[in-house]
């Protein structure tokens, strides 16, 4: 009988060369921002330099499109935030008609793929005449943030006992101290957690954006027209590096926070 | 002065209008459940749902083909349309797409879950959690932007395998009629590998959290009963990892289907049925056929689902 803890050579060869193609592509990136040439993908790079960093910073095209999506995540994790947690509270801790409905509606948006969410929203948009704008793109995020904050909050809520909430009623907080001073402790980090990824999945949202914006552009809508007419490599390589480090420091953080429970970090994007 | 007896058993209400809200709310418990669920049932139901429903009805409505107007009349023309053979031609096309990719990361998965899930130790451990999530959480569009570096016609893929002196098997691979074409970069061949690249960490997920669940001891007791390495994966592994591959193929399966953006950066220029429900309510103003393209991947993963149900799917997700 093989030992239990040594894995086959052809099974560890395979997980990771697995790990190779998972991790190359995102490497890559890190290289093509120094890289000296402009008009093609050539490897290996021919030179490297830094020049780039300094011309993408003093772009204002792509600072404006920076703090557009800045600003329609930061709207879209609150408003998922406020309305995620109560979700899962009520899920969580009551039965009541309906509450089936409502955790598959949650999960809807998500399940479904983000072209009919897009697609559906912009042509309620033109139904209704709603002009596009910040907000328009706010609507289609806020959708799928919701699912986020739920499930790491929800999860959160099940390992905290309700008899801390009953035990604080009886010593005579009130309904407000109740919830800062024990459910908010509680589940604060989970809501971190949950926020963070929001906001990281907002900041990267496309698909649905194409839809719902307008004329309007986010960074990732940047860089899909980046992609699409390749105009200035050199910038996009740079924006490229600096969005994987920007979307990469909160998942780190999240698996930090929720490492200690199960980790309900990413495990239902 | 009073007896302490007589003072009432409940605190008297208190003052100001948000604690007196707050304990009123608080003394209604179904009010207060109410309360927490209304923000999200308007949220989804009006702005998710109705959408949803304000979109099918439009797919039963048709367009002048002179004037290129909507007229909102009920009708199956539009249906009609998505079966004429261009049309017929892309969501085959998806759907072959989507079931390669589906089953080309179930084949790769496996192994990284298997490895992760029950040798993976320690810093190993930690190392293939990062290798799943970093991938799974980096932007999209980077992703595919990264995809398109490694393509290249002067790309690294070019490169190593002029390095390997095997120019020749990518050439062959190329010259493959359909899925070939003169470069990765423009080929369904190159289309596959994006999708699956970036479709991956959502099957490995769901395989590892299945396969952490098979008790070692199982696997001891088939290789002690007399079974080879081979009989137990396929009379052991495979059938209690099965619900997590199924779970992991309705991500990779229904993600295929709606995207729009990998085939039109990535790959030759026949329509994808994202692609097709983008140009026909954008350029071409056709929303009822796009609606009624949409209705395809919601039909194909209704039917999906029931399936993956039936199978157990929904315990591994």
């Amino acid at each position: 009988m093989h030992s239990d803890t040594r894995a086959p050579l052809g099974l560890k060869l395979s997980a990771i060369g697995g790990l190779i193609f998972l991790l190359a592509p995102i490497a890559l990136i890190f290289v093509y921002a120094f890289t000296t040439e402009e008009k093609s993908f050539q490897w290996p790079p021919p030179g490297l330099t830094t020049k780039w960093i300094g011309v993408t910073l003093g772009r204002a095209d792509v600072w404006e499109a920076l703090g557009l999506s800045l600003k329609v995540a930061a709207i879209s994790t609150t408003l998922a935030l406020i309305m995620g947690t109560l979700t899962a509270a009520a899920v969580a801790r009551s039965r009541f008609f309906g509450r089936e409905t409502i955790s598959l509606l949650v999960i809807l948006p998500i399940a479904l793929p983000g072209i009919i969410t897009g697609i559906s929203l912009r042509s309620a948009f033109s139904l209704l005449d709603i002009p596009f704008s910040t907000w328009t793109i706010v609507l289609g995020h806020a959708t799928f943030c919701i699912v986020i904050v739920y499930n790491n909050a929800v999860a959160r809520f099940r390992r905290t006992s309700g008899a801390l909430i009953d035990a604080a009623m009886d010593l005579g907080a009130d309904g407000v101290q109740t919830f800062t001073l024990v459910i908010l402790p509680n589940i604060a980090t989970a809501l971190l957690a949950g926020g963070m990824l929001a906001f990281a999945l907002s900041f990267d949202e496309v698909i649905v954006t194409t839809f719902t914006a307008g004329n309007q552009t986010t960074l990732p809508i940047w860089m899909l027209e980046e992609l699409v007419r390749p105009r200035q490599r050199p910038v996009t390589n740079v924006v490229a590096m600096a969005v994987v480090i920007v979307t990469v420091l909160p998942i780190l953080a999240a698996y930090y926070l929720t490492r200690d429970g199960e980790h309900t970090a990413g495990s239902d994007k | 002065m009073r007896p302490a007896t007589s003072q009432p058993a409940i605190f008297a209400p208190r003052s100001g209008p948000l604690a007196r809200a707050v304990d009123w709310v608080i003394r209604h418990p179904r009010m207060f459940v109410f309360l927490m669920v209304l923000p999200i049932t308007l949220w989804l139901g009006i702005v998710y749902i109705g959408a949803l429903i304000a979109l099918l009805i439009q797919s039963f409505f048709s367009i002048d083909e002179f004037s290129g107007m909507v007229v909102r009349e009920f009708t199956f023309k539009t249906y009609g349309e998505l079966l004429r053979p261009y049309n017929l031609d892309i969501i085959l096309r998806t759907v072959a797409m989507a079931a390669a990719v589906t089953v080309a990361a179930a084949m790769l998965a496996f192994p990284i879950a298997y490895f992760a899930a029950r040798y993976a130790k320690g810093k190993w451990k930690a190392l293939f959690y990062i290798g799943v999530m970093l991938p799974l959480w980096s932007s999209y569009l980077v992703k595919v932007y990264a995809w398109k570096l490694v393509l290249a016609k002067e790309g690294i893929l070019t490169w190593v395998f002029a390095k390997l002196h095997l120019t020749w098997a990518l050439d062959g691979v190329l010259s493959i009629p359909v899925i070939g074409g003169n470069s990765l970069s423009v080929s369904y061949m190159g289309t596959f590998l994006v999708f699956l690249y970036i479709w991956l960490p959502y099957m490995i997920i769901p395989v590892q959290a299945s396969l952490e669940r098979v008790p070692g001891a199982l696997l001891e007791a088939a290789s002690d009963l007399g079974a080879t390495p081979r009989q137990s994966f396929r009379m052991v592994l495979f059938p209690l990892a099965l619900p997590g591959i199924i779970a992991g193929s309705i991500f990779t399966f229904s993600l295929t289907l709606g995207d729009y953006i990998v085939p039109q950066i990535v790959g030759n220029s026949r329509l994808f049925i994202g692609q097709a429900v983008y140009t026909q309510q954008g350029t071409a103003g056709n929303i009822p056929l796009a609606a009624a393209f949409t209705v395809v991947p919601i039909v194909v993963m209704g039917i999906y689902l029931w399936g993956a149900r039936k199978m157990g799917a929904f315990d591994a997700l």
